[in-house]
């Protein structure tokens, strides 16, 4: 039996993945405070049904189910959450942390049985990379974002250039989260991994080249972006709430 | 008559002997104890040994001194003293190590150290455990197949950069800790429904080898298992090679199933892109 803290990484993994699922649950249903000036909070963007004034197709769409609640973000957190909930990483870390499954390595289990992601519903871990295709799509509205944050309507009708503390922290999300997603398992194997001569494909070679260069950090992105995501949403709920203060560095 | 003169290995050996005994003189010495576990065939318990130890010693130095001083009947397997033959794997403090490449300075002192046999293979005696099953497993996974040579003189060509990538899986000494702290072996006895990370990183090293032309990748999905591996990354981290299993070796090819058995559109496009270029 190992003598180590063993029980200590599953336990950090447990209380940091579990409270981000719980503020992101419940900020995801608030539907308001999400936009502050030019800043939107990642959960609510792309914001495609929402406020009339600044949603793509307007308000709560009409198809949108009674029983439920609308807000914004439900139509776009399940997206990052899934690429999330299926990345190898994750699978890993949660399976010790949430299934102890192993609670870690050679530690005893507390059940015999065991199907792996052979059946299901494990075996739906496989459809990675259509949601790894939909988080780099992501990318791309979250970067429009960081253009739009640098532009600032002091006066009505009048928008200038400005950088201010949250441009940064939008951009700085911007950056964990494509470390995170162009380093992914599934992104180096389908940018060249799945060729055995990639000598005969620059292109791709240079793409698996950087997918990988960045895959060597993958944990650690993942928890970068994971913490840099929430807490943007933190950063523009707070601002929009009157409790923090936006400081205008340009 | 000449008087015989000593060769220079013999000098040299008395130097080397003369510089240990200096060096094992002004070393620490110290008591520690060991719980090292005895019996046959899975059964048996704990023995505690008190030992002398020097600093610099590695545990299998304490095992082979117990051996020496206090239990010679105790059974160990071991052979190269440079973790490079992978022999002497056992579980340290309950973790899967080579016992050769673990200082009793890294252990805590103030507690005995434990030394277990491998759990993921049957028990025979003492620290051995039967490991053949692994080699039985290697059979099973098709051999190396390349295309037809390259050159009139039956030689290949290939590019350095595209046997980089398996080259990293020529390291494993095949020790089979990682066999030994995979839950999928050590906890749910799946041994005739997976083949374990060790055979992953060998079926790996062939699949992407650039001259190969074997697919095993429906081999991989049904009878190896790859969809048992629930990637703990546990078998990285034992790995005394430092080969990234999990990353470099079993992801890899759970993405080539994914490819072969659960990307639809991905398979379209490769069907598409296949039938462009043999038109044009």
């Amino acid at each position: 039996m190992r003598r180590d803290a063993w029980w200590l990484q599953p336990l950090i993994v447990f209380v940091i993945l579990g409270g981000f699922v719980v503020y992101a649950t419940w900020a995801a249903f608030q539907n308001a405070h999400y936009a502050y000036g030019p800043y939107l909070s990642p959960f609510y963007s792309p914001e495609i049904f929402g406020d009339p004034r600044t949603a793509w197709f307007g308000g709560k769409p009409s198809w949108w189910p009674g029983l439920l609640p609308f807000s914004p973000a439900l139509i776009i957190l399940p997206f990052p959450g899934l690429f999330r909930f299926t990345c190898y990483y994750y699978r890993g870390a949660y399976y010790k942390a949430f299934w102890a499954d192993p609670p870690n390595c050679a530690v005893g289990e507390p059940r015999s049985s065991y199907i792996g992601e052979r059946s299901f519903p494990l075996i739906m871990q496989n459809i990675h990379r259509y949601f790894m295709y939909v988080a780099v799509l992501f990318l791309f509205f979250l970067a429009h974002d960081v253009w739009k944050a640098l532009w600032f309507e002091d006066v009505p009708g009048v928008k200038h250039f400005g950088i201010g503390v949250g441009t940064i922290v939008l951009a700085v999300n911007v950056v964990l989260l494509s470390c995170y997603t162009l380093g992914c398992h599934s992104m180096r194997h389908v940018v060249g991994g799945f060729l055995d001569q990639l000598s005969r494909h620059p292109v791709r070679k240079k793409a698996y080249d950087c997918s990988s260069c960045l895959n060597r950090w993958h944990m650690k992105w993942a928890w970068m972006s994971l913490i840099g995501v929430a807490f943007s949403d933190l950063y523009v709920r707070m601002c929009s709430m009157g409790v923090w203060h936006d400081w205008r560095l340009l | 008559m000449s008087s015989p003169m000593p060769t220079a290995g013999a000098k040299g050996q008395d130097a080397f002997t003369a510089a240990q005994a200096a060096q094992d003189a002004s070393a620490k010495h110290a008591t520690r104890s060991f719980k090292i576990w005895r019996g046959e065939a899975g059964k048996g318990d704990f023995v505690e040994y008190k030992q002398d130890v020097v600093e610099g010693m590695v545990v299998l130095d304490a095992v082979h001194e117990i051996a020496a001083t206090q239990a010679n009947d105790l059974a160990v397997r071991w052979n190269c003293k440079a973790g490079k033959c992978g022999s002497c794997s056992a579980e340290i403090n309950g973790m899967p190590k080579l016992m050769c490449m673990t200082r009793l300075s890294d252990l805590d002192a103030d507690k005995p150290v434990t030394i277990e046999p491998m759990r993921a293979f049957p028990h025979m005696r003492d620290l051995v455990t039967d490991v053949s099953w692994n080699f039985e497993v290697k059979k099973k996974i098709q051999k190396f197949t390349p295309r037809p040579p390259d050159a009139p003189d039956g030689t290949w060509r290939m590019q350095q950069t595209d046997v980089d990538r398996v080259q990293e899986f020529r390291k494993c000494i095949e020790c089979f800790l990682c066999q030994d702290v995979c839950h999928v072996l050590r906890d749910h006895h799946k041994h005739e429904e997976f083949i374990g990370p060790r055979f992953l990183v060998y079926a790996a090293a062939l699949e992407m080898h650039p001259l190969d032309t074997a697919d095993r990748v429906p081999e991989l999905r049904k009878e190896h298992g790859i969809g048992l591996c629930n990637i703990t990354k546990c078998c990285t981290k034992v790995c005394p090679e430092h080969i990234t299993i999990t990353d470099n070796a079993i992801i890899p090819l759970k993405e080539r199933v994914v490819d072969e058995f659960f990307d639809p559109i991905g398979k379209l496009v490769k069907i598409y892109s296949r039938r462009k270029k043999a038109n044009g």
